[in-house]
């Protein structure tokens, strides 16, 4: 699976963070910021949820 | 097919917990229709999750109070007015000024700054527990002792308002979203309450202390955008959603859990289970139910229907969070459903900027509170109980007598 975060869609509200803290991380103004763009596995499901509870459409999956 | 006069508001729940009988009727039959709203005007009912969500996250849809036909279902013509005279905040914003608003706060707001929150919290919250413990006489009200100051502390210190003047903002906070408040009531309330945090931010912009509001009017000054109009809507908005939202859930959470027995005893068991129960509780309770007014600034086909430009566009957050399809059994509390996708912070870009927050708040006070006094009962019957069922805000109680 590969990911892509549109920091300019994202509203910080931190679901992604929540959902998989070793995936999605917030920079210090509190937008996402992608700690791989690859997950695998448990990894890879937990991204899944976090693109369904992302307010902003701001996580996309990219590849399978 | 049935014709609906009216939805009424502030909606009456059938039983504290349950979803108003029309709402349920609506969702079946007429999941998306104008109606009449109570108090005046009409506006779309958008009883459905998928077409809620969907208009939540629509930039064709706006925030703004001051258009004409923006929803305030069960507000007198006095009420109406004096929410449109709220100080400007993100919260009645629209796209690229919305943003700006927002970004200037969301570093607050992470879930990394708001774990490192937690030990002060939990020490909040012990030092409550510790007064009820020492209480001597019972029944003693859950809210003043509980429910109310921990959250109204934590978003105090945070913010850099003094808590030794909870009094004075709990009361005129209450005031604005009471049901049974006078016109005139509201109206003072919100002028002194304005007047309280206009002097707060010059005070901090020329006394800079280490709290938000003072980091806040420093990024506008090196911005060269030092606007205290908006400086103030940011505190009153910050100020005010932040203490009343949470005092309500956390009232609601502990009546709800304390009713079902069997999964409050999970979590006792597993505290690692609490996070999913206050999923669970956030959507089983919808405080806010009015948290997805909108207004159309297109014509919008959604659902079946064209919503026309101008018109007004309730997004029934209880109605979505009682919505069968995206929650089999919704009616019934389930902590381990795995309900994350709930509306009750809302969506889209105004979804609630405090909710990491409250989330670690309310984990805190249920972990702590039946840890700590395991044998907590409620004094009186649950109908007894002074829902907030007149509040066309907020959802909570009143007063909750505990004792164990
Ligand atoms: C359980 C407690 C809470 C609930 C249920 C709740 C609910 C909501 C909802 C439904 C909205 C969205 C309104 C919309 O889309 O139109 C919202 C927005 C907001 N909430 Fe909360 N909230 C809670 C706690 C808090 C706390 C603790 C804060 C503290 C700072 C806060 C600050 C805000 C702000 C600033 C907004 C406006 C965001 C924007 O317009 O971008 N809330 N809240
Ligand atoms: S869930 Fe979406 S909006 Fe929230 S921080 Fe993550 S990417 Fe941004």
């Amino acid at each position: 699976m590969r990911l892509t975060a549109d920091t300019g869609l994202c509203v910080g509200a931190g679901q992604c963070v929540l959902t998989d803290p070793a995936v999605f991380d917030q920079d210090d103004d509190g937008i996402v910021a992608l700690l791989t763009d690859q997950p695998e596995g448990d990894a890879a499901n937990r991204a899944v949820t976090a693109v369904a509870v992302c307010p902003s459409q701001a996580i996309t999956i990219i590849e399978g | 097919m049935t014709e609906f006069s009216t939805v009424d508001y502030p909606a009456v729940r059938s039983c504290p917990f349950a979803e108003p009988v029309e709402h349920t009727r609506l969702r079946e039959q007429q999941p998306i229709t104008k109606v009449p709203l109570t108090g005046g005007g009409e506006a779309w009912w958008v009883a459905r999750h998928a077409e809620g969500r969907a208009i939540l996250a629509d930039a064709r849809f706006s925030k703004d109070r001051s258009r004409p036909n923006y929803p305030m279902p069960g507000f007198d013509e006095a009420m109406r007015k004096q929410f449109r005279m709220q100080p400007p905040s993100m919260n009645s914003m629209d796209g690229s000024a919305h943003a700006a608003e927002r970004r200037a706060v969301l570093g607050e707001f992470t879930v990394k700054r708001l774990t490192a929150l937690r030990p002060r919290i939990q020490k909040i919250v012990d030092e409550r527990i510790d007064a009820m413990l020492a209480a001597e006489t019972r029944p003693l009200d859950l809210v003043p002792t509980l429910s109310l100051p921990v959250p109204s502390l934590v978003i105090s210190e945070l913010l850099g308002v003094p808590y030794s003047d909870h009094e004075f903002f709990e009361s005129r906070t209450m005031t604005m979203v009471s049901g049974n408040s006078s016109a005139e009531g509201r109206s003072n309330a919100m002028k002194e309450l304005t007047g309280y945090l206009g002097e707060l931010v010059l005070e901090k912009a020329s006394e800079p202390c280490d709290d938000l509001l003072s980091r806040l009017i420093e990024r506008r000054r090196q911005e060269g955008d030092l606007d205290l109009q908006a400086l103030l809507g940011m505190a009153f908005l910050l100020l005010g959603a932040g203490h009343e939202t949470t005092a309500n859930m956390i009232s609601l959470g502990v009546i709800a859990l304390l009713e079902h027995p069997a999964q409050l005893a999970m979590i006792k068991a597993d505290p690692g289970r609490t996070p999913a129960a206050v999923e669970e509780l956030l959507r089983y309770c919808t405080i806010v139910d009015l948290g997805g007014t909108r207004v159309a600034t297109e014509d919008v086909a959604i659902g079946g229907v064209t919503i026309p430009a101008d018109d007004g566009v309730i997004v029934s957050l209880l109605s979505a969070n009682r919505d069968p399809e995206p929650f089999p059994n919704a009616d019934a509390l389930d902590i381990d459903r795995g309900g994350r996708h709930h509306l009750a912070f809302g969506f889209g870009p105004h979804q609630c900027l405090g909710q990491n927050l409250a989330r670690l708040e309310l984990q805190i006070v249920f972990d702590t509170l039946f840890r700590r006094i395991p044998a907590l009962r409620l004094a009186v019957p649950m109908n007894e109980i002074p829902f907030k069922s007149d509040a066309p805000i907020f959802y909570g109680a009143y007063s909750l007598p505990v004792t164990w």
